[in-house]
């Protein structure tokens, strides 16, 4: 079993065999990232870069430290210090970092679609590190290793998405995933912030919290981009919180042992309480320690020559 | 390195009348049609018996060692020579499995990379005299990947290599400390050390192409 892609952009089209695959490779890199000297050398000659046209630092220093663990060069590339403002297009600046010999351009864009255009035009692989509002497939897979890392079962697995499923490539991502793994899937927040026929993806909605949360594995938060506000999707930040927050008594009607997620950054008091996001059932500082040995696992698997 | 992920398929429908064959004739074992036989069990169950008295004879007894296993042929033997060691010297030496994939030289080159499995050295290597366990020596570059891994996990005092089949044609300057048996072979033979923990009946042959 290999990952016979070019590219991860979506992991709409992904088998559960290859999802199971990236998983499985990962443990090994998390026993690497272990270690006392965290690097080997299996991308050694390989140059990974880092195109980031939105700000990022988790997503961004998560592949960069994956990409030097594994010994490939690295090179950052962020819209305020290129060319880019000076007019040139997406694809000829892809073009004049492939003629500089990258094999796997990592990708973050603010349009939807924009991985897939880069990927047809250029030979190098690309890796999609979020999409507009469509996808973030890595976020989805390291979100899967942290559930199964603490020993949940995908099968029948009760998922509540919290918040801003309209604006949020992470929520699609792990949509796609967890019900082609067999997960229930529900999607809680307020109408305004719910894509219209989302139903269609084999999910459940609803827009009472409480209700959502009922008896469910793993709560999922989402950010509530504050900068939204103002668009009519909400009225104020505090009846968001109020409505949509996660508390320590919400925590409670969900199954004893389901843990909490968020993939950051976190708005301490607005999506979550700051003594939920500390607690013991919360697991997202092991969805960043992950991240890193997630995101080997992919460099690794599509790093293959062809 | 090929052999590691090598796997005669064709052979396991003639197993049951092998099986019969070898309980008639008391453990001689007769050829299968498209291999030749190298070594039954009985003569793998003597090399690492013998094995397990050399690696303590020469570094008299089992102070500071440690078995290290090279997946997947490798980690099997490396279990059963430390059960070896055990029945002589009364001592359980820590044990290691080692998943070199990360370090082979042919990663550049190939266009789907291969599957990993997972290392697991669970005690500090520094120090310690370390066994690396293959079943085959042959170009000596598995050999060299497992020592760079090796020496990346820590600062071993010593490392020493046993084989069950030694073969020949190194591609680099790399000698084995305790072998089971000298094979002279040609380049294109694949030989194959078929271990009962993999569902095979114990033996070394020679695929026959």
């Amino acid at each position: 079993m290999s990952l016979k892609r070019k590219d991860l952009l979506s992991l709409a089209p992904l088998s559960v065999d290859e999802i199971t695959l990236v998983l499985e490779t990962a443990d090994s890199f998390k026993e690497v990232t272990g270690r006392e000297i965290k690097k080997v050398p299996a991308l050694r000659g390989k140059t990974v870069v880092n195109l980031f046209f939105e700000p990022s630092t988790r997503t961004r220093t998560s592949f960069e430290l994956a990409a030097k663990r594994l010994s490939a060069d690295v090179i950052n590339f962020s819209p305020s210090s290129s060319s880019v403002v000076k007019g040139e297009t997406l694809l000829d600046t892809a073009r004049n970092i492939e003629a500089m010999q990258a094999d796997i351009i990592v990708l973050r864009h603010s349009s939807a679609g924009a991985a897939e255009t880069l990927a047809r035009g250029v030979k190098s692989s690309v890796i999609n590190a979020g999409d507009g509002w469509h996808e973030h497939p890595t976020q989805a897979l390291l979100d899967l290793y942290t559930i199964r890392e603490r020993g949940l079962g995908f099968e029948g697995l009760r998922v509540a998405i919290v918040g801003d499923v309209a604006h949020s490539r992470v929520a699609r991502s792990n949509i796609y995933a967890l019900t082609k793994l067999g997960a229930k899937v529900r999607l809680v927040g307020p109408p305004t912030m719910m894509p219209w026929g989302v139903e269609q993806l084999g999910v459940k909605v609803y827009s009472n919290m409480d209700e959502g949360l009922r008896g469910v594995n793993v709560i999922m938060m989402l950010r509530l981009q504050l900068e939204r506000q103002g668009r009519a999707l909400f009225p104020t930040i505090r009846e968001y919180a109020r409505l949509y927050g996660l508390t320590a008594e919400r925590v409670k009607l969900a199954d004893a042992g389901a843990i909490v997620m968020h993939p950051g950054p976190i708005n301490r008091g607005v999506e979550i309480a700051p003594d939920v996001a500390d607690s013991l059932s919360s697991v997202i500082l092991d969805q960043v320690a992950n991240g890193v040995a997630v995101r080997m696992g992919i460099l690794y698997l599509m790093s293959g020559a062809g | 390195m090929a052999r590691r992920f090598f796997y005669v398929h064709s052979v396991v429908s003639s197993v049951v009348s092998l099986r019969r064959i070898m309980t008639t004739k008391q453990g001689v074992m007769k050829e299968r049609a498209d291999e030749k036989l190298v070594m039954d069990a009985g003569d793998i169950a003597r090399a690492l018996t013998r094995i397990a008295h050399e690696i303590l004879e020469h570094n008299k007894g089992v102070n500071n060692l440690a078995l290290v296993g090279i997946r997947t042929g490798g980690v099997h033997l490396a279990h059963r020579l430390v059960k070896r060691i055990q029945s002589i010297e009364g001592v359980h030496v820590p044990i290691g499995e080692l998943d070199i994939t990360l370090y082979r030289d042919d990663l550049a080159l190939r266009k789907n990379q291969p599957v990993l499995r997972k290392t697991s050295v669970p005690f500090d290597l520094t120090g310690k005299v370390v066994v690396l366990v293959d079943d085959v020596l042959f170009t000596g570059r598995t050999i060299r990947a497992a020592m760079d891994s090796l020496m990346d996990l820590g600062r071993p005092g010593e490392i020493q290599l046993a084989v069950v089949v030694d073969r020949g044609h190194r591609q680099l300057p790399i000698k084995a400390t305790y072998i089971g048996k000298n094979l002279p072979t040609s380049r294109e033979e694949k030989v194959q050390v078929l271990l009962e923990e993999n569902g095979e009946d114990d033996r070394v042959v020679i695929a026959k192409p």
